[in-house]
This record gives C-alpha cells, structure tokens and sequence, in this order.
C-alpha cells in the first residue's frame, strides 16, 4: 500500500480553513456594517470595483472564494462520512462538482469586471 | 468518614458460558474517596470473585484498567465515585472484542503500535564510547507531551473512526510515531511515513477529537495527526513538484 494521494484534497482544505477563520468573519462584519448604512471611507463602491478590477484584486478574490468553497466541500464530505453515509466517492463527487462550480462561476464575473 | 451506597452494574461475559454479554448489579458500600476500581476491588474482594477486569498501578500509570464508565472511555483508577450518580454502569472498552467480563482483546493494537516502528532509530552512526545524543531543552520540549501516552487505549475506544473502520492505525500509534519524528536523536521518519501516511492510517482522521477529549496524560493525539497531516502533505508537494529535491 502506497502513501496517500490525500494531500491534495486535504491541504486545499487547511488552506480555505485557515482563510475561512480568518477572512470570513471580517466580511460578516462588513456586509452588516455596510447594510446598516455605515461604510468606511476606504471600502466605498469605487474603491471595492477598482480593487475588484486590476489583476491582483481579481487573484486575491478567486483565491478567497475558491479555497472557502473548497473547504465547505470537504468539510460536508468528512461530516456526512460521520454521520454514517456510506458512498464516499458520490458524495466526493457532488460536493467537489458544487465548490468547482462556484469557483467557475466566481472566476467569470471577476474576469467580467 | 462519609459511606455511600451505588449500584455497580457491571458487564458480564463468558465466552464458556454465555451466548451474549449481560449486565449484573452489585451493592457497594464506597467511601467518599474511592475511584471506580476501588468499587471494583471491593465486587472481587467480598462479593463475586468470578469477576474478571485489568487493573494494576492504581495510579494512572500503567494504563490497564481502562474501561467505559457510565459510557465513556475512563481510567478506572481516575474515575472518583463521588462524581457519579448512584448507579453506575461499567463495561469493556468500545471498539474492542471481549475477552472476558472487562477484559478486552488488545492485539490489533499491539500489531498497529509495533508497525510504527515506535522507538529511536538513531540518526547517526555514533559509538557507545563516543558518548550520548545530547539534547536541548528546547528540543526535548517538541515531544515530551507526546512522550506521555501510557497505551491504555481509551483514545480507540473514544475514536468513532475506528469503529467505523477497523482498519485505521489509530490516534495513539500515530501519536507515538510523530513523537519519534519529532526527536533531534531519531532518524527513522521516512520509513515511518510509509506506514502513517497512507489513507488508512492518519489520512483515515476526520479530526473529530474525541481521542484528546479522553486522554487521561493530556498528550492530544488529535493535536498530534493535525500535524502529522501537516507535514504529510509538504512532504507529497516536495515528491511530486521537487522530486530532484532530496530530503
């Protein structure tokens, strides 16, 4: 029996986690600052659409939504394994299929900007 | 000193004599201070000598009287009556076939702990005459907690992993092999990365941290396959994009 090809799946999902609990809560604390009418000087629509814009702005994002998504899905597919669902590779599949979407999806509207 | 009555329902089982486990209930005068292995000691001494369990130190030790007490993996010996209602109930380690009454079969253990290579392999080629391997402080400080793993087993029995899949190395050997890895004196890692990081061994941990939550040395073997899996993976990016890149 070989060593485990693991790594791959597994450090995507260190990384996401480590952006999910650091980056995450910052833009909950935004959005509702935002919403409840009280933006900053610095993240004002203009300055958001310009950072959205230039080339770095659009890596940072992906990255950001990629590897959450990433880690959402991985950490679904670990909890219904919990859970006792048997049947890894289809729940593999579909939650993998759900954060590839996702990353698609975000990936044509950061390029659309 | 204070006395307390429990009912002491303990699981019974012999494979001579019966088809499936089955509890039996004794009355046992305790004093305030007396652990479960006390009340157990007191069923054998004066009530049922038929009955059959591990103990040995009494002190946390030795690691042998492991059990569930009123359904969680203990040390029988760390266990105080005084915390529990009046009823408890005792019963082997989960995960693990009987033996007899609270004795448990501990070979798929024993076969996982040695396949860890669980011991120094020295780094370097050194006489006995050219004196020790020295260590720093600091050094030292890397593994010592993980140094206190006394293999009573209650992180298997805690594990639902290993109840799902028997075949999973476990948190206590792996525990063990990344103390090992983590000692300046050893040299062994590679050879023990190809037993803990395939996929059923520290790959087979979906972190539930029930292991750490029952450890009765404090050594976190979640904490332990955290890193392992850390280290696991730089290791696959160094094969697979640096394989000119020697270790």
């Amino acid at each position: 029996m070989p060593k485990s090809n693991k790594p791959i799946v597994w450090g995507l999902f260190a990384a996401g986690g480590t952006v999910t609990a650091f980056i995450t809560p910052v833009l909950v604390v935004l959005t509702l600052l935002a919403a409840a009418g009280h933006v900053p000087d610095l993240l004002t629509y203009d300055r958001l659409h310009a950072f959205a814009a230039h080339w770095i702005g659009k890596a940072v994002l992906f990255g950001i939504v990629f590897l959450s998504l990433w880690h959402a899905a991985h950490r679904l597919r670990i909890t219904l394994h919990d859970f006792g669902i048997r049947g890894d590779a289809l729940v593999a599949v579909v939650v993998y299929l759900f954060a590839a979407a996702g990353s698609v999806a975000s990936a044509v509207t950061l390029l659309r900007i | 000193m204070s006395e307390r009555r429990i009912e002491l329902e303990v699981l019974r089982y012999s494979p001579e004599r019966d088809r499936e486990p089955r509890f039996q209930s004794y009355t046992v005068p305790c004093l305030d201070e007396w652990v479960v292995l006390d009340a157990l000691n007191h069923v054998k001494d004066h009530l049922d000598t038929t009955l059959s369990y591990r103990w040995s130190c009494h002190m946390a030790v030795c690691g042998s009287c492991g059990m569930m007490v009123n359904g969680e993996p203990t040390l029988a010996c760390k266990a105080f009556v005084r915390d529990y209602p009046d009823r408890i109930r005792v019963e082997p380690l989960a995960n693990f076939p009987i033996e007899r009454d609270l004795v448990t079969v501990m070979d798929d253990f024993m076969e996982k702990l040695a396949r860890v290579k669980p011991w120094l392999i020295p780094g370097e080629d050194k006489t006995l005459g050219s004196g020790e391997h020295r260590q720093t402080p600091a050094e030292l400080k890397r593994f010592k907690q993980y140094t206190m793993c006394i293999n009573c087993m209650l992180c298997y029995s805690a594990c639902p992993e290993y109840g799902l899949v028997p075949e999973f190395l476990g948190p206590a050997a792996i525990a063990l092999a990344h103390r090992y890895n983590l000692d300046s004196r050893d040299g062994g890692r590679a050879e023990r990365q190809e037993i803990i990081a395939r996929d059923e061994a520290v790959w087979q941990c979906s972190f539930v941290g029930a292991c750490s939550e029952v450890c009765p040395k404090h050594v976190d073997p979640a904490g332990a396959l955290q890193q392992v899996k850390l280290a696991s993976t730089v290791d696959w990016y160094r094969e697979h994009l640096l394989p000119w890149v020697k270790k």
